[in-house]
């Protein structure tokens, strides 16, 4: 009789890490943050890309509605990809695309814009990536967008956009005022 | 003899070279030791040399710079990346089991061990 409830005990616990461990396969590995502030820092410094002058984010981002923040650098692949999306998106008149060229060659970002077009309103430079990690950001690609009024995030996407992103991203923007 | 000699004090030159590079302050160090590398995870910050852990490390410098204490640091940067950035996690309520569970097994066995005194 024990030697049964032990044989049961075993084959039940086998049977639960099975499903728990089958059911941890369908989850992504990659871990994001939930954003328990979304109310993010605009105020540190960076210099524009195509002049020495010195600017914050804070002013870029109060022209419009909606700012998009993407990071980008020449040297990453994936922003080769994105960078038609974003293009799509400059026709969007509520919408002020801010590019942060993180890491990266001066010669070779101007190359890369020049290249593929420039949908950035206004492109900053992060030579160190502190700027970057000041937005809370992983790497290249990510896109942000902000709310200018409020100042808050209301999207963030880890890795290039796509038509789902895209058409989500547009979607925001339309009923979000 | 004398180009063996040559060879040798070239590589102690590049191996001196990169051991400065390296060369964090120990404070960094000690700060980067406790973050989690978000982007190659199972790695600290202190152990990575991807872009992300480089510019942690440059921008925990900056912080120090500026006289911000250890505390100030993981607090600006949970604030930004979240509680998972540090490896040290705080008691809240997706945690509490995780520091519950040790002092509960603890109790069950003295618990078990007093029965089995007793009974003797």
């Amino acid at each position: 009789m024990v030697k049964n409830i032990k044989l049961i005990a075993v084959v039940s616990l086998v049977i639960i890490s099975f499903f728990i461990l089958l059911k941890g396969l369908n989850k992504t590995n990659n871990y994001s943050p939930d954003l328990n502030s979304s109310k993010i820092d605009f105020n540190f410094k960076a210099k524009f890309l195509y002049s020495n002058e010195e600017t914050t984010l804070y002013e870029l981002i109060n022209d419009k509605d909606f700012s998009i923040i993407n990071i980008w650098a020449s040297w990453c692949l994936p922003c080769r990809d994105e960078h038609s999306f974003l293009l799509n998106l400059k026709s969007l008149d509520k919408l002020n695309i801010i590019g942060i060229n993180y890491k990266d060659n001066e010669i070779n970002a101007k190359k890369f814009i020049k290249e593929l077009g420039n949908p950035y309103s206004k492109i900053v430079v992060d030579p160190s990536g502190v700027n970057s990690i000041e937005l809370g950001a992983y790497g290249v690609p990510e896109t942000l967008l902000v709310h200018n009024k409020t100042k808050t995030i209301l999207k963030k996407y880890i890795g290039p956009l796509d038509d789902e992103k895209l058409a989500e991203l547009k979607m925001i923007i339309k009923n979000e005022n | 003899m004398k180009i063996k000699i040559l060879v040798l004090i070239i590589f102690y030159l590049i191996g001196s070279l990169n051991l400065s590079y390296a060369a964090n302050s120990e404070k960094v160090d000690q700060i980067s030791k406790n973050l989690r590398c978000l982007i190659c995870q199972g790695q600290s910050v202190y152990d990575s040399q991807s872009d992300f852990a480089l510019s942690m490390k440059i921008l925990i410098q900056n912080k120090i710079d500026e006289g911000k204490n250890n505390e100030q640091i993981y607090k600006f940067l949970k604030r930004k990346y979240g509680e998972w950035i540090v490896y040290d996690p705080e008691i809240n309520k997706n945690t509490f089991l995780l520091w519950l569970l040790p002092l509960i097994l603890f109790v069950f066995g003295a618990i078990l061990i007093i029965r089995k005194l007793s009974i003797k």
